[in-house]
């Protein structure tokens, strides 16, 4: 006999973590299939920005869903913390973008002013920086900082803590957590049968599709749709320092433990994990540019991981009408979004339908047919 | 605690540790040297500032970082001692001077 659970979610990072704890505070039974470390799992490569600043432009709907969700950040790390004893070192103190030419700054006040000046988006409180100005609120920045946008909403954690945190409340939740389980097939009678790669099978009364750049293969089979491609992402970490940046530049991060982390490169690359030695110079030469002291620090890490793109870049929330009970979630922002996941998303789920406000989010909106 | 194994080597490398003479073997790591020599704890925590030293010897744990000749935070396994060369122990964490 094949276990049964109340709801199954497919995949283990950071959008199954928050969406089974979630799930599992509502009283259902649930388990977590997970492919396991041998996963694309963009969850173990990202740059922990808990980030609202610029997000949204042609989707009000994502900027208020960020918001929420940097809203609900606090209360969330909190809970973590209580159920797992893990401090994520959430830290909300505000976050900068930062230009070095006159061309960039521009465009930092284009997207503020646009992703703000939306009917229906709650404004972010931002304000425009010239390059003194940065220098006076950032010490370390360099004479090469044309200036910058500021948001004190913005912000940053500890990532690794976060993974690990959200997969120590799965175990104090109790969901039964399934590593190397990667789903074959799903098959949908009585509720849903999803077929384990290598034998065994799983029944759910509900499944929540969170397996990222699997959800293209896995969304077909119950009548779903999530069209999502790998975008590459390069990160280059330096030895621990004394602190000397506590607020975030969007590309440039100190970690509570004292490295530097460098980031935010964006490259189609396909499936390939491999690191690009000629954009992590630029990545480096540009950070040198923001912090002309870290020059000299050395280089301990950096990897290559792949984001989980739409093709508009927003998240894909979705509910399937031909196999009801099966839900698609999906989004390239898994930290920032994890709070709202875990405590709008994931309740609204096991009552059996998506929030109002996750409409926008349906993948119907990139089905426009394309003019002739 | 470290005692050195026979071995057909024979070139010594004199150089120095916090500034005290020090002759090592040809071959050595600086890190092989740092605990044949009784610097078992070579560095300070950068997190917790608690002393640490070598520890796995193949370049992974980040744990043996010593200052070589005035560049800081260098992994002492994966270098090898040199006649003249100067490590330095006990570093913590580095400042980022603006």
């Amino acid at each position: 006999m094949s276990a049964f659970f109340d709801f199954a979610v497919i995949g283990g990072g950071l959008v199954g973590a928050a969406l089974a704890r979630g799930l599992a505070r509502e009283g259902l039974r649930v388990c977590v299939l997970d492919e396991g470390d041998v996963a694309y799992r963009a969850s173990r490569g990202n740059f922990a920005l808990v980030w609202l600043q610029s997000k949204g432009i042609n989707m009000p709907a994502y900027a208020n869903w960020t918001r929420r969700s940097v809203d609900l950040w606090p209360a969330y790390a909190a809970e973590l913390q209580n159920e797992t004893g893990i401090d994520v070192s959430l830290q909300q103190e505000g976050g900068f973008h930062l230009a070095l030419s006159d061309a960039e700054m521009e465009r930092l006040v284009t997207i503020a002013s646009r992703v703000n000046g939306q009917p229906g988006v709650d404004p972010y409180p931002y304000c425009v920086l010239d390059g003194e100005e940065v220098r006076r609120r950032l010490p370390g920045a360099g004479p090469d900082v044309v200036g910058g946008t500021y948001s004190p909403l913005d912000g940053h954690l500890n990532a690794l803590r976060l993974y690990r945190a959200m997969h120590k409340a799965l175990l104090v939740a109790g969901v039964e957590y399934r590593p190397g389980s990667r789903v074959a097939r799903i098959d949908h009678a009585n509720g849903f049968s999803l077929s384990i790669e290598g034998g065994g099978k799983i029944r759910a009364k509900r499944i929540a599709l969170a397996a990222g750049l699997d959800n293209v293969r896995l969304a077909p089979m119950v009548g779903l749709c999530a069209p999502v491609r790998p975008q590459r992402g390069n990160i280059l970490v330096t030895e621990k320092v004394a602190p000397f940046l506590r607020i975030p530049v969007q590309t440039v991060r100190q970690t509570d433990e004292g490295s530097v982390m460098i980031g935010d490169s964006q490259e189609e690359a396909g499936l390939s994990e491999g690191i690009n030695h000629g954009i992590m110079g630029v990545m480096a030469g540009r950070a040198v540019r923001m912090f002309p002291a870290i020059a000299n620090l050395n280089i301990v890490r950096m990897w290559a991981c792949l984001r989980v793109l739409s093709p508009d870049g927003f998240p894909i929330y979705d509910q399937s009408l031909t196999h009801p009970g099966a839900f698609v979630a999906t989004c390239h922002s898994g930290v920032t979004l994890a709070a709202v996941h875990a405590a709008v998303l994931a309740p609204h789920m096991a009552r059996g339908r998506l929030p109002e406000e996750a409409g926008s989010f349906s993948a119907g909106r990139l089905h426009v047919s394309k003019t002739a | 605690m470290f005692r050195r194994l026979p071995d057909a080597r024979s070139g010594l490398v004199s150089l120095t540790i916090d500034g005290a003479a020090c002759v090592g073997r040809r071959g050595d790591s600086v890190a092989a040297l740092l605990l044949e020599t009784g610097h078992a704890a070579c560095r300070k925590s950068a997190v917790s500032g608690e002393p640490r030293g070598p520890y796995c010897m193949m370049g992974v744990c980040f744990e043996c970082l010593v200052e070589i000749d005035g560049v800081a935070n260098r992994q002492a396994c994966l270098v090898q001692i040199a006649e003249g060369m100067k490590v330095t122990t006990g570093t913590g964490r580095r400042e980022v001077t603006p």
